[in-house]
């Protein structure tokens, strides 16, 4: 017994030289304070508002130059430098946190000002100044976003059950690398296509909500490929194995065993390639155009959409400034919220209806 | 997947041919409807550039003078553009990379492993908010914002020119426009970083901390040297997006057809994306095929800067096995 008990002079070899696990978190407090009254004292100096952002960062400068100090004193020059890194990349997350939330703020802020019944009741036709609504664009940007997706799902969804399914050799390949450069077209870019191939039929100054139907569904394609492809090559191979020695034909065995194993992933990825068109301005700017009425018809006449309309109030301001400020933000907020719905749900189904994969 | 292996099935096929199963139409019909899709998309992809070249011509062949601002030459037009979208492209990366970098590190590396993936989420609702939110928010939060440390850096620092004065009065400068383009593209470099710094293989890592390494010191020694493929291609498909963006562009800066690598001042270069948007709308005639000239050559920059992105990657996805 005495044999294992460890000598009264020695410790703990290793724990010794190193710094408390709750040291740097009160130098941390420590510097901020002092950093607060530093940024106080001035401002009051000086008559100018208290900066916030200021104190932060010189809490962060001052706790960065002691916890290096500090720990070269105590643990040596290695551990100081995993420490100053371990600051530097905390301190990166925290920075992208910033305009995350800045920007949030902001848009809940400006945007329930005139976030209200009337917003998605009425229409910008013949309003002047005050008042007036978005529905139209509501309505347009649900009308294209949803020809968008009636065109690219299928032409997706086949593309990747080519892909996994039956696509081998140079054609797989060259499709697999074309959408990934697909995916790196320019919105801008998808805009000019859909405005260059509509004024071949129709003439130059063609604007049509199809035109961005077209557009959009040209960003939209190598999403839907991409996520569902990924989904399909999920979906293990012993079930279509066992589909096939059952004597059950190759198209019936994709559609039978193995759309429905995915089919939770695969509209998940179909929710979240929405939301990314959603939210797109320049394709519908350039071949939607822009209007101040309603328009049901997807095959004349220019047809609002709801990012263009953020766009149009903010940059042709009325007399009434503020009434079209509002009017933006309240925009702004609405695609925020349907933006992050649509994540939701797909975050949703992919938690709740996710494959049982026999793990 | 080698040219090799491609050819072997068909002659294990060619071998087996009394055993083939029978043909049904639904399988005739429904490979033929895979294939079509899958060949649509190249069709698509080829319409593209088919039709930016046609509708480009027009103002390659037309004579200078009739374009807008009456330039001396099509390159005199265009040139300012490229300069203006390839810089504030640039500035967005160089402000980017290195924090793309840091949070990934902490999402796979610092972060407690519960809460890793909350914050992976959360840095992704970034890439979920539309860019002409971002250019509200550009124009109304962090030009004013920016403002002060603008008016300090020409007092301080003017000396060297990319900080010279006069200062910009509303802040809506090439810089500003770069800090929102900067945070656009953050998500999608955070998150190839993250997926490639979370394959490291976990025996390096542990072989490197059972020598006795800190953990800055096993991320230099493992992770990086194995990540860096993916650090590169995630900064090219970033520089491909700020390249090509355009609602945030349009709205934050206000834009002359200048060269100047002046970051503060009131003239800025324009970028081809937002110049497209601002002037489209109102143009007319060879005005419009000018703009997709423009379109064109940006289309061409970023296919060529994602080709060499995804190349990277797909390399790497090929003796790395995390596929």
């Amino acid at each position: 017994m005495t044999a294992t008990q460890a000598p009264a002079g020695i410790t703990n070899s290793l724990t010794q030289g190193r710094l408390h696990p709750r040291t740097p978190w009160v130098i941390l407090g420590l510097s901020l304070t002092a950093a607060a009254g530093i940024v106080s004292l001035i401002s009051a100096s000086t008559d100018s508002e208290f900066s916030l952002v200021g104190a932060v960062a010189l809490g962060a400068l001052f706790y960065l130059v002691m916890v290096v100090v500090i720990s070269r004193q105590v643990e040596g020059s290695r551990q100081a430098t995993d420490r100053f890194v371990t600051a530097l990349v905390s301190g990166a997350f925290l920075i992208a946190m910033t305009p995350l939330v800045s920007l949030l703020v902001t848009v809940v802020i400006n945007g329930s000002a005139r976030f209200d019944v009337e917003f998605f009741t009425s229409s910008m036709r013949n309003v002047v100044g005050e008042g007036g609504g978005a529905i139209h664009a509501i309505v347009g940007t649900l009308l294209m976003t949803g020809t968008a997706a009636i065109i690219s799902i299928p032409i997706g969804l086949l593309t990747a059950i080519y892909l996994v399914e039956y696509g081998r050799g140079p054609l797989a390949r060259a499709i697999t690398f074309f959408v990934d450069v697909m995916t790196g077209i320019p919105s801008i870019v998808a805009g000019l296509f859909a405005f260059a191939l509509f004024a071949l039929f129709f003439g130059p100054g063609i604007r049509m909500g199809f035109a961005g139907a077209i557009a959009l569904s040209v960003l939209m394609i190598p999403v839907v490929v991409r996520s569902c492809e990924e989904m399909l090559r999920v979906v293990p191979n012993e079930l279509r194995e066992a589909s096939y020695a059952l004597g059950v034909p190759k198209w019936l065995t994709i559609l039978n065993v193995v759309l429905p194993t995915s089919a939770a992933g695969i509209a998940t990825g179909i929710m979240l390639s929405i939301a990314r068109v959603i939210g797109e301005t320049a394709p519908l700017l350039i071949v939607a155009g822009f209007s101040q009425s309603m328009n049901y018809n997807l095959f004349s006449d220019r047809m609002q959409s709801l990012p263009v309309f953020v766009f149009t109030s903010y940059s042709i301001q009325g007399v009434d400034t503020q009434a079209y400020l509002d009017r933006a933000w309240a925009g702004a907020l609405t695609l925020i919220l349907i933006v992050m719905l649509l994540n939701l749900i797909a975050r949703l189904i992919a938690r709740f209806f996710a494959p049982k994969l026999g793990r | 997947m080698s040219a090799t292996e491609a050819t072997e099935p068909t002659e294990a096929a060619q071998q087996r041919t009394p055993l083939r199963a029978k043909q049904r139409l639904g399988d005739i019909v429904f490979s033929r409807a895979a294939l079509v899709s899958g060949s649509a998309i190249l069709l698509i992809l080829a319409l593209v550039a088919v039709f930016l070249v046609a509708q480009s011509l027009p103002a390659v062949v037309a004579d200078p003078g009739d374009f807008i601002g009456k330039p001396a030459s099509l390159w005199d037009y265009v040139w300012p553009l490229v300069f203006g979208t390839l810089w504030s492209a640039t500035l967005a990366l160089i402000m980017a990379l290195p924090l793309a970098v840091g949070i990934a590190l902490f999402i796979s590396h610092y972060a407690p492993r519960r809460v890793a993936a909350f914050l992976g989420y959360i840095i992704d609702l970034l890439a979920a908010v539309p860019s002409v939110v971002y250019g509200l928010w550009g124009i109304g939060v962090l030009a004013p914002a920016v403002l002060p440390a603008y008016q300090w850096l020409t007092e301080n620092l003017g000396w060297i020119p990319f900080f010279a004065g006069p200062v910009s009065g509303t802040g809506r400068t090439i810089l500003t426009a770069a800090i929102v383009l900067g945070v656009m593209i953050l998500p999608v470099m955070t998150a190839i970083c993250r997926e490639i710094f979370l394959q490291t293989p976990v025996l390096h890592e542990e072989a490197a901390l059972a020598l006795g390494a800190t953990r800055w010191e096993m991320i230099t020694m493992a992770v990086l040297p194995f990540g860096r493929p993916g650090i590169i291609s995630g900064a090219m498909l970033g520089l491909g997006r700020a390249l090509g963006e355009t609602m945030a562009v349009a709205m934050v800066l206000s834009p002359q057809a200048i060269i100047t690598f002046a970051l503060l001042q009131s003239a800025n270069p324009n970028t081809i994306a937002a110049n497209i948007a601002l002037s489209f709308p109102e143009s007319y005639g060879v005005n419009v095929n000018l703009l997709i000239f423009t379109g064109l050559v940006l289309f061409l920059i970023t296919l060529a800067v994602n080709s060499i992105a995804r190349y990277i990657v797909n390399r790497r996805k090929d003796f790395s096995g995390a596929n």
